[in-house]
């Protein structure tokens, strides 16, 4: 199945009919990139953060408040910039947060994420306030810029950042699913089963929780940085529990415990967003609805579908 | 004086989120949403009859029968699921809330008069206050004190009380925990819509007001230790005071500072300051 979802999205720019389908699916990669990263946390490590829209933020305040010095560095330096930031914060937050379990973590990260969220929000001078910071460049790289377009020609109407978006969010997947597949990854889902017995058997796990957290919140700047330099700003927003309940939402909807099921929520989360929002004004109520029928009636989402019927392999 | 008006309406949402956490293990972030109602039931009521007594009555008693219709149908679906689920359900809810109100009323902003008799200003010591502020502060008051003697002294508080500190044993005590649950969820709702009916004069009254008090609501709550009746009064008292100070001497730090109050108490002292949980 990810090969499917690989070759729709290779594909996309030479049968989609316009740019804005390419908008679209730029925003959907980058939220899948974010959604993975919470999967990571809530999925395997079984943490529920709901302030992850912190990491995301940093991710995006770091490119809006370094891109004199960074554009130099080219894109890697921004997305470089974006990971450190959300490891930078996630370090001292997580520290903390993560010795707290179940409701109390789901607290304690929205606190703190509406703590950096306040000080965005509030401390102009350094932060912009609600204007935040504008003007980051999308440092596409000059050779994607000037032969993209002859090896792939589709990437004449749909931009060259489309490859970039793709570039990071396979890139992310691929990162993530080592991480999940690796020792520590099972050593992970371990301690979100029965943290004791982990304990028992020599495993230090506040270190592998804090771990994870880290991780998780470094791939969620790699989101922030990549939204940052699409869309050429860093706001408030960004930092803000709405960003953290809506990447939630994505990641439940999809299915947790499943990379694949976060990028289906983001894409469903996306569609709804931006598209179903262009027909008719209440698409956060049929998100909502979306969201709350999974909830109550289908715990491992949409991607537990596929694993009932034909898609399974 | 603003942030002691602040606190009263604040108080009114945390009390009974409280209270539905120390109860039902329920964190509700469709709290917000239930003052939201709550408003715009007011706004219904008194563009329709022009009475705000009857708005007062009506309002708390609708979004009250919403919460007892939520519980009753889908949060008792989810008690074996675990707290996550629950929080997840009241979140989505908080969607759906926003977009059926703007689909009712329209995006636009409302306002309502004041009660006849409670317009107007007038002078103490030299500082204005409005009659409805002082309102608004005796209704908190009285629902305050209504609240510590129901919790302290009356069976009904002893049950609650005892639902916080040990579920297993008030089932066993031959009491219906799926009785208290409903009413519990439904009289959280309904003090939650008071507070939007009592609020609605004095705010703007727009499809996203619920989002702020939420949070100010659960940041009360952590504050004064989630069960605990005392503890929400104390903390919303907190809160006003450090919002109206804040926003003199550290306006660019002020809500940097109320979110590190909140995580600092779950770091230190999960409970809260009054909690009743170790």
């Amino acid at each position: 199945m990810p090969a499917v979802l690989l070759a729709v999205l290779i594909s996309l720019p030479f049968w989609t009919p316009s740019r804005y389908w390419v908008s679209v699916a730029i925003q959907a990669l980058i939220l899948a990139v974010f959604a993975m990263s919470l999967d990571l946390l809530l999925g395997f490590g079984g943490m529920p953060s709901f302030g992850h829209a912190a990491f995301y933020g940093m991710g995006a305040y770091a490119c809006g408040k370094l891109f004199p010095q960074l554009t130099g560095g080219g894109l890697l330096a921004f997305l470089a910039a974006g990971m450190a930031a959300g490891v930078i914060a996630a370090l001292p937050i997580g520290a903390l947060a993560v010795r707290a379990r179940g409701i109390y973590f789901l607290m304690l990260t929205l606190a703190f994420a509406q703590m950096v969220w306040g000080l965005a929000f509030q401390w102009t001078s350094f932060t912009g306030g609600t204007e935040g910071m504008s003007g980051i460049p999308q440092a596409v790289p000059d050779w994607l810029q000037e032969q993209g377009q002859n090896v792939w020609p589709a990437l004449r109407t749909a931009g060259p950042f489309y490859v970039v978006a793709l570039t990071v969010a396979v890139l992310a997947f691929a990162g993530l699913t080592a991480i999940t597949r690796s020792p520590f990854g099972r050593a992970l889902e371990g301690i979100r089963e029965n943290e004791g017995r982990m304990r028992a058997l020599g495993y230090p796990t506040y270190r592998y929780r804090l771990a994870a957290f880290v991780i998780a919140a470094a791939f969620a700047g790699l989101a922030g940085a990549t939204t940052a330099l699409y869309n050429g700003y860093a706001n408030p927003s960004q930092l803000y529990w709405h960003t953290s309940g809506l990447v939630l939402i994505a990641v439940i909807v999809g299915g947790t415990r499943s990379l694949l099921g976060a990028v289906l929520g983001a894409f469903f989360v996306t569609i709804v967003q931006l598209v179903i929002s262009s027909y008719t004004e209440h698409w956060q109520l049929l998100l909502g609805a979306v969201f709350i029928a999974v909830v109550l009636f289908l715990p491992g989402g949409l991607i537990s579908l596929g694993r009932l019927g034909w898609l399974r392999r | 004086m603003n942030g002691l008006v602040f606190a009263g309406l604040v108080f009114l949402l945390a009390a009974g989120l409280s209270v539905i956490f120390g109860v039902m293990d329920v964190l509700n972030l469709a709290h917000g949403s239930f003052y939201m109602l709550g408003a715009y039931a007011a706004f219904a009521v008194v563009s329709r009859t022009g009475s705000f007594w009857l708005a007062l009555l009506l309002g708390p008693l609708t979004v009250g029968l919403i919460g007892a219709v939520m519980e009753l149908v889908l949060f008792r679906r989810l008690y074996q699921r675990g707290h996550l689920a629950q929080v997840l359900l009241s979140f989505g809810f908080t969607l759906v809330f926003v977009d059926l109100v703007r689909s009712w009323f329209g995006p636009r902003t409302y306002g309502i008069a004041p009660p006849p008799g409670l317009g107007g200003a007038f002078h103490v010591a030299g500082a204005n206050f409005t009659k409805y502020d002082v309102f608004i502060l005796g209704v908190s008051l009285l629902v305050g004190a209504a609240l510590l003697v129901g919790w302290r002294l009356l069976k009904v508080g002893a049950v609650l009380r005892a639902g916080v500190s040990d579920k297993e044993m008030v089932g066993l005590l031959g009491i219906d925990l799926g009785l208290v649950f409903t009413l519990t969820f439904a009289f959280g709702a309904a003090l939650a819509g008071l507070g939007g009916v009592v609020a609605a004069p004095f705010v703007a009254i727009h499809p996203a007001m619920d989002d702020n008090v939420l949070i100010l609501a659960l940041v009360v709550v952590v504050l004064g230790g989630l069960g605990s009746i005392e503890g929400a009064l104390a903390g919303s008292l907190l809160i006003g005071l450090a919002y109206s100070f804040g926003t003199f001497y550290l306006q660019e730090f002020s809500i940097a500072i109320v979110f590190a109050l909140m995580a600092a108490v779950l770091v230190l002292r999960p409970r809260g300051l009054f909690g009743i949980r170790t």
